[in-house]
């Protein structure tokens, strides 16, 4: 119990002490997790709400699909992008594996069904309510897809929020594609696995408070924003 | 585009089957420029649907929707929905929106959009976001929504139901404006106060079907079809006067 507790002062003082190492690891955490973040909402969104809105055959195949893949084991996504992207594989000319953007390709293959089938799911909902009117504007329902994101826009930041968690959080696929190497592929989730198995606690602590810090302050402002648009907008 | 000839509107054999229940059947009436018609009738008579069928929201099952003979869906047409859907932006942002979409740009669109809001006296409530509006505010913004699209023939649907007397007033003041502009009238009720005062004409269905089509005061003073006399029998001594049932 002694040993947590001076690993844990420990760590909170490399945090306060703006530890090198430490801020270096946050710092492309941030970037992977927010770029995989962004490519995911920007091809999700717009996806799960043409879903939403569309008929087509294999409809139904396709939500299920979108389900399912919400529960994809991230080994497995890492697993696909490393025989991908290794030498002999067909986007091996690229030379991306174990770099930064190998772990964005993973990432946002992980994250983008989170965003699809959440945003579907909210869109469809919105669609029932809006159809009628909207088509009676002279919509149609392509066109309804970006009105009614930017409708939900508030609803929607959950789903972005969950999909940029899902990124950051992410270890398997990450370790797998990214190779946890020193200086250039090193994530907080990687660089805890692996400092925690060789005896670091302070640093895989440190680390540990911080991404939990960062995941909590960033579904408060989620929270907070949510009631203040239930407020000010309905 | 508001050249296009429009009338008549002719709706022949119209019969609309929804999940196995004939909700309108064989209706077939013809409405000129500038007519005012309320359709009334009991709850389930297919009032709503028949609007729809109409506006060319819903496809009929048998029959046909004309606009001066072509089967195609008319522009310069607007309906405002018992419960209108407004979107999350400001109230000026919803009536912009429905012009951006009818292909208005510039500014003309924001002309277009005041002078709207202006008309229906909500231009202190403008930048005011459209979802926290009361409900009759919201009707009001609908009117003027539709209203911009300076459509020739507006449809509505239970236009002052559940609002209170000032605000089913304040509509029906604008229902009037909207008339004395121009547009045709098509509208739902169930206030008999104000079929009288708005319609000229009234439709009267009755379980899907087209009973009778009568000016206004001969169908209040002597109904045509039996379904219609036993309709304002029930009716009238709560609705004839006021806007709103008594509730004692």
């Amino acid at each position: 119990m002694h040993d947590i507790l001076s690993s844990f002062a420990l760590a909170l003082s490399l945090i306060a002490g703006g530890d090198a190492e430490l801020w270096r690891i946050v710092a492309l955490s941030l970037e992977v997790s927010l770029a995989s973040a962004v490519f995911a909402c920007a091809l999700g969104l717009p996806l799960g709400g043409l879903v939403a809105v569309r008929e087509f055959p294999g409809r139904r195949v396709v939500i299920v699909a979108l389900n399912a893949l919400l529960g994809l084991p991230s080994v497995v996504v890492g697993l696909v992008v490393y025989l991908l992207l290794s030498r002999a594989g067909p986007l091996g000319s690229l030379g991306i594996l174990f770099t930064p953007r190998a772990i964005v390709l993973a990432q946002t293959l992980l994250v983008l069904p989170i965003v699809a089938a959440l945003a579907r799911q909210f869109v469809e909902d919105a669609w029932h309510e809006y159809r009628e009117q909207l088509t009676s504007l002279g919509v149609s329902a392509v066109r309804a897809v970006p009105t009614l994101l930017w409708d939900l826009r508030y609803s929607l930041l959950t789903v972005v929020l969950a999909g940029f968690g899902r990124a950051a959080s992410e270890v398997g696929a990450v370790m797998i594609v990214g190779g946890n190497i020193d200086g250039v592929t090193r994530v907080m989730t990687t660089a805890i696995a692996l400092e925690t198995s060789k005896g670091d606690l302070p640093l895989a602590l440190g680390l540990g408070v911080i991404l939990l810090s960062m995941v909590l302050a960033l579904n408060a402002a989620a929270y907070a924003i949510r009631e203040w648009s239930a407020r000010h907008h309905g | 585009m508001a050249s296009a000839p429009l009338f008549p509107l002719e709706a022949r054999g119209l019969t609309v089957v929804l999940g196995g229940h004939t909700a309108i059947e064989r209706i077939d009436f013809v409405l000129d420029a500038g007519a005012r018609i309320a359709v009334l009738g009991p709850n389930g008579a297919g009032k709503s649907v028949l609007l729809r069928v109409l506006h060319g929201l819903i496809a009929p099952s048998a029959g046909e929707v004309l606009w001066a003979g072509s089967a195609a869906r008319a522009r310069d047409q607007a309906m405002v929905f018992q419960r209108p859907v407004m979107l999350r932006r400001s109230a000026l942002a919803n009536v912009e929106f429905a012009l951006a979409m009818n292909g208005v740009r510039g500014p003309e669109r924001r002309a277009r959009a005041r002078d709207a809001i202006e008309r229906v006296g909500l231009s202190s409530l403008a930048a005011r976001s459209a979802r926290v509006l009361s409900g009759g505010e919201q009707q009001r913004l609908a009117l003027a929504r539709a209203w911009s699209l300076r459509p020739r023939v507006i449809f509505l649907d239970e236009p002052t139901a559940s609002l209170d007397p000032a605000a089913a007033s304040e509509v029906e003041r604008v229902i009037g404006e909207i008339h004395a502009a121009g547009t045709a009238i098509v509208m739902t009720t169930h206030h008999l106060g104000l079929a009288r005062r708005v319609a000229d004409e009234i439709v009267f269905l009755h379980e899907g079907r087209l009973t009778e089509r009568t000016a206004v005061e001969r169908f209040f003073n002597a109904p045509q079809s039996p379904e219609a006399a036993r309709f304002l029998k029930g009716e009238l001594p709560w609705n004839k006067s006021s806007p709103e049932p008594s509730a004692d």
